[in-house]
Formats: structure tokens, sequence, C-alpha cells
């Protein structure tokens, strides 16, 4: 086993990745389509100042310190930058909801990546944490956020260590800290440790983590962390991949930005395909265009199923995300249109299943990472969470009855009453149910418990019925009877 | 025998005065007792209270929250193996079940020399190398069982000594401010006016 190439004796012969073009990279694959945030990943040093300041780093920032932040701002809302941590939203229109006078303002860098399947926030903190620091330095600058908290899984040793190897090279360089570049901006960029809680990457968690507290979701609205964040003020909290998209509008405008991309989704995008496919990486894509095929097809992609098996379901934005299977293939990676197909694009993560996968099984792992984190706030996740946990490892391990499945739709409604989202199915003659779903938890890590295996039981309920036991229906006996019959 | 030492105490007070208030440094504080000791023990919890200015509950409230703290002895090494699905996809519960037999200790357990605990973790971020696992939070890619025992024999033998601190050290690099290039933290309800940098009569256009 290495950290740099892939071991020969590999658990799959078809797992092996062909071509690795930067093996100081584990799974990262770069391509000839443009790049916004991973230009630097061609060198073995990215990560230090001095390759940083050979490629153009910290230019954006210089010509954001020679704008006026409003102009920043403008550049950055006109960019259509859509946050990367899953909703999606424009961070200029985020940045935006400020109350006017209310002093200070913080940043709340959310680098807190835990979503199954997810790997892209790591690789741009680990590999080019300069980007990600000029990234922030150009959001205070234009929003007027005077610190910055950079808030990195407890996981992730390295991206620590290269973020506070690159924090103090840029401190002692002048890019951080007092009077930046001899201007009168001067903010500091603090690097906070995480200690290992999925929950804390839901924005209001992580604020109450920073603050010291278990990383519980604060009930919104009414307020939003823009308007009511740490300690009481406004707080813009934005994605790692956000931010690093940043320095790349300061430098080439939002035009150059936009040029890149659908006018809906600009830009590019980072995604982590990973599971049953031949060349599992991460990839800088199009953003907007490229379609789930070319992800999982292209040969400048993933390049197919391993052994060229059949597709059977596919999670296409992260754990939380609805399946989808063959019937979506050809669904650009867009969010409003994976949204009225029925599940969103969360955070760039594709996990493949070919047809060899055992689906309940599939669906246990992440019904049981959602109820294993579960922060306990909101009944119907804590309670809801492990009780479907409890009954899928019952039914996994063949002790199932189908009365199991039904009570697992019925836990699943209390936590997202109404009709749940999911895919079309030609082979079961279904029709999507478009995204979001309804939901009685503050926020989504219950309906993450739910949405796998709401998926797994409506796009595969053959699978389900072949592993449990029928029972009859029990019938309740009215109470009133019993007590008529004692009277 | 376990508060923190003198030169943690220092670069305690170094990581509070990073933040407008002192019980942001809490987790921070935490981390580097468990950094000290290999775990979190009473003592340090009073200790970091004192320190930050909270009850020693409200220490414990807090750590206990988070899956990185252990609040008993664990091995120098905490093996970490990922379950989830693309792992689990490609044959993490195997390597699971081998990391079992070749440690013979059940998931969760600490072997019996107390060098090595083995724990079952949830996604590590590396799905594209599955199977993958942690050791103290140092990856470790496309786990072969052949591979889980060659790293089980290294670190035995202590050839990963270098490359893996022992259990607790977060990074082996830290954040230093300088105290001439920061800008110092303020206490929220200290502020009352906008940064330098934004003009400050005209406010900016409503949005």
């Amino acid at each position: 086993m290495s950290d740099t190439t892939p071991p020969s004796n590999s658990p799959s012969p078809s797992h092996a990745p062909n071509a690795v073009t930067h093996s100081y990279i584990p799974g990262f694959y770069i391509g000839d389509r443009p790049k916004v945030v991973t230009s630097r990943f061609e060198y073995e040093d990215s990560y230090t100042l001095e390759r940083s300041l050979a490629t153009d780093g910290y230019e954006g920032l210089k010509k954001c310190l020679a704008m006026s932040p409003q102009e920043m701002h403008d550049e950055v809302r006109n960019s259509t930058v859509l946050g990367r941590g899953g909703a999606g939203f424009p961070a200029g229109v985020k940045w935006g909801f400020t109350p006017q006078g209310v002093w200070p303002r913080y940043l709340v860098v959310n680098g807190d990546e835990s979503e199954p399947g997810t790997y892209k926030d790591r690789l741009l903190m680990e590999r080019d944490p300069h980007q990600l620091i000029e990234g922030c330095l150009i959001a205070c600058y234009a929003a007027g956020l005077s610190q910055c908290f950079l808030y990195v899984r407890g996981e992730m040793a390295l991206a620590q260590e290269r973020i506070a190897t690159a924090l103090n090279d840029a401190y002692a360089a002048g890019y951080i800290g007092k009077n930046i570049l001899g201007t009168d901006f001067s903010v500091d960029i603090v690097l906070h440790w995480g200690a290992g809680a999925y929950v804390v990457g839901e924005e209001t968690a992580l604020i109450e983590s920073l603050e010291g507290e278990r990383g519980m979701p604060r009930l919104k609205p009414p307020f939003f962390p823009a308007a009511v964040g740490l300690y009481g003020k406004p707080t813009i909290v934005n994605n790692v991949e956000t931010l690093a998209n940043l320095p790349f509008v300061a430098l080439n405008g939002s035009a150059a930005y936009t040029a890149i991309g659908t006018p809906t989704s600009p830009g590019t995008r980072m995604v982590a395909v990973s599971g049953h496919v031949k060349r599992p990486g991460v990839y800088e894509i199009i953003n907007g265009s490229t379609t789930f095929r070319d992800i999982i097809y292209g040969d400048e992609f993933s390049q197919g199923i391993r052994d060229d098996n059949d597709l059977k379901a596919f999670v296409p934005g992260g754990g939380s995300a609805p399946w989808f299977v063959e019937d979506q293939l050809d669904i650009p990676f867009e969010g409003k249109q994976a949204g009225a197909a029925g599940s969103m694009l969360g955070s760039g993560a594709i996990m493949v299943m070919d047809s060899t996968t055992d689906i309940p099984h599939a669906a246990y792992t992440l019904t049981k990472f959602y109820a294993h984190e579960s922060c306990g706030k909101c009944t119907p996740c804590r309670e809801g969470g492990t009780w479907l946990m409890r009954m899928l490892e019952r039914v996994v391990a063949g002790h199932g009855t189908d009365a199991d499945l039904d009570q697992m739709r019925e836990v699943g409604q209390t936590i997202c009453p109404g009709e749940m989202p999911h895919a079309s199915s030609e082979r079961l003659g279904l029709e999507a149910v478009p995204f979001p779903y309804k939901m009685t938890t503050i926020c989504f890590v219950g309906p993450s418990a739910w949405a796998p295996l709401h998926s797994a039981l409506t796009l595969f309920p053959e699978e389900f019925d072949a592993i449990v036991t029928k029972v009859p229906k029990r019938v309740s006996i009215p109470v009133t009877a019993l007590s008529g019959a004692d009277a | 025998m376990s508060r923190l030492s003198d030169h943690n105490v220092v670069l305690a007070k170094e990581i509070i005065a990073r933040y407008p208030k002192q019980k942001s440094a809490l987790i921070p504080l935490v981390h580097l007792s468990q950094e000290q000791n290999g775990y979190v023990t009473e003592d340090a919890m009073r200790h970091i209270a004192e320190l930050v200015n909270v009850t020693p509950a409200e220490v414990l409230g807090t750590a206990s929250f988070y899956e990185m703290f252990k609040f008993e002895p664990v091995g120098k090494y905490v093996v970490n193996v990922c379950t989830t699905l693309s792992c689990a996809l490609l044959g993490a519960g195997e390597l699971m079940h081998h990391a079992e037999e070749k440690l013979g200790v059940k998931a969760g357990g600490t072997t019996a020399d107390g060098l090595i605990t083995l724990e079952p973790a949830e996604c590590q971020a590396a799905c594209t190398e599955a199977p993958c696992l942690q050791v103290n939070y140092r990856h470790k890619y496309r786990v072969t069982p052949a591979d889980f025992d060659a790293m089980i024999d290294d670190l035995r033998a202590g050839k990963l000594d270098g490359e893996i601190p022992p259990h607790g050290t977060l990074g082996t690099q830290r954040q230093h401010i300088p105290d001439d290039k920061g800008v110092g933290a303020v206490h929220p309800d200290d502020v009352t006016d906008g940064p330098a940098w934004i003009p400050a009569p005209a406010p900016e256009e409503s949005n």
C-alpha cells in the first residue's frame, strides 16, 4: 500500500486506474477542460506559496483591492457562483443578506466535508490552500467581514497541516493580517479544528461548534446566519469550493467565469465518482452541461462500469440524495433538471453500483451513516433514523418480515411527510416525484437516513421482497371490544 | 497528572486569544490535551474549563459530542476502517473482518499490548480510493488484506514513526499568528463601526 500509487494487487483488476496523470494526487485526473479551481494541481508543489505566486496566486486579490468592495461584490453576484456545499445558493446573493450597519460581520469557511462519497474540499485544501485563502480574503473584502474562521474537518490531518503552513507563509508575506498589501484592508484568518461530527457540516451547527458548543443545528427561520450567526452577529458561511472559485472571478472577471458552463450553472464543478467504475476519480467538469452518462462512461472521466457490468443504480449527489438509475443517465449535472428528476446534486459526489450490488445492504450502509450521525436534537431523526437502521439491519441479515418494510415506510413518513422524491423507472412504470421533500426535522440529517432507503425500496422492491418473510397482516382489536368482554 | 503542561498552556493562551469569545477555543484545547495525553482526561477538562472560563461539565458536554475525543486510554495508533457505501462496495466489510482476525480484537477494541485500537468509521473523504482506512487520521488507500498485515507489522516495528505521530496529534504543523502581523480578535460587543475598508457614510446599495 502506498499513498501515491495504487497497489498492483488491488481487490478488483478493473479497479486499478489506467493513465495516472498525477500519481501524487491519488484519485485526481486532470483533463483538457477549462480549469477554475484545479489549475495548479498539475504541479507537485501546488500547495506552496512559491508555486502559488509563480502561477498568478494572490493576483486576484490585488485586482480585488483595486476595486471598491461594492464592485467586487457585484462581480461575484454577476458571476452567479453557486454554493458548492449542497444547497446551490448563489454566493453573491447570500452575502447581500447581511443587515445594513450591523457590525462586526464574520466569515466562516465550511471545510467540514463529510458527506458520503464527497471528496473535493479535501483536495482543494490539501493541494491549493493559498487559493482558498485568497478566496476568503476576497469574500471578506467584498462583504465587509472582519474575521475569518476556517473550520476544517478534524479527520483531515494533511489538510490541517497544509493550511496551517499556508497561513503562516501568507501572514509572513503580508497577504493576511494588518493592512494587507499596504491597504486599509485588515483581516485575520483563524484555522479551526473540527473533532468529528457530520452534522457540523450544516451551517448553524458549524457556528454552534465554533462557539465551543455541541454541534447541533439552530432552528431557522426566523434567523439565518447572514443576519444572526456567530456570536449573534451577521455571518457568512461558505463552502471551501465556493470560495476557491473567487480568485478566478476576481482575476478574470465575471464574464470569463460565466463563459464556462451554462447560464443557470456557470463555471466548473468538482465531482467525485466512486464505487463500481473503471476509473474512480475526482474531476473538474464543465458545470451544467456534462451529463451523468458522460461522467460515468466518458473516456476522460470514469470510463464505464467495472468488468463492463450493467449499471444498477447511482447516487447523484452525495449520500443524502435519492438514487438515480439507468433512465436518468442523460440528465446533465445541473441542479434544476436533477431536481425535476427526483434528486439533487448536493455536494457533487456520484457513487455507482453495478449489477452485482446487494441493494438492501447498500442502502443499509447509508442509513447507518445518518443514524449514527444524528445529533439527537429532533426526535424524528434521533429515533426514526435509528429505527430505520435497526429494521434494515434485521432485513439485511435475513430475519426481516414484510411488516418491517411497512414499518420502515411509516417511520419514513414521520421524517418526511407526504410524497418522497424519487426517480422515474421505465422498468417499474414509475413517474418521477420531484425534489425537494417535506421534513419534520431542523436539518437534512433525518431525511438523509430515509432518502437512500426510500429509493432502494421504491426502485428495487423485488430485492427486499426476496429476503423478507411474508407474515399475515396483524389485525388490531379495538380496545372497546376488549373492555366490553371484560365487563 | 494530566493537566496541560506549561508549554501547552502557552499554546492554549495563544489559541484562546485568536477568538472573539474564549469558549470558541474549547474544541482546539481539548485536541491539545488529547495530543498531550493520548486521550481526554478529567484533569485536563478541569484545566481547560479554567482556561476558557466555563464549568468542567460544559467542557465534557461539548467534548463528548465529538467522535474524535476519547475519554478512555486508546492505542498509540487508532486504525479507523471506513464502512460507508463506496468502501463497502469495494470490500470494506472483508477488510474489517480481516483486521479483526489479524489484530485479535473486535471492532472498537484495543490490542493486548495497548498499541492498536481498531474502530469502524464513517466516510473519510477518500471514496475513489476504496477501501480506505486512517491511522491516527492519516489516510491509507486501496488497502488489501496483505497491505493491512504489512502496515500492522510496520507499526509494531516502529517503521512508520516518522509518518504517523501518536494518537492525539492532529497536525504536525500549527498556525502561528505573529504579534506584529495579526489584527487581533475583538469581543463582538466591543465593535460598533464597520471595518476600515468599507466606506462608512454611504452604506452599500440595498440588495
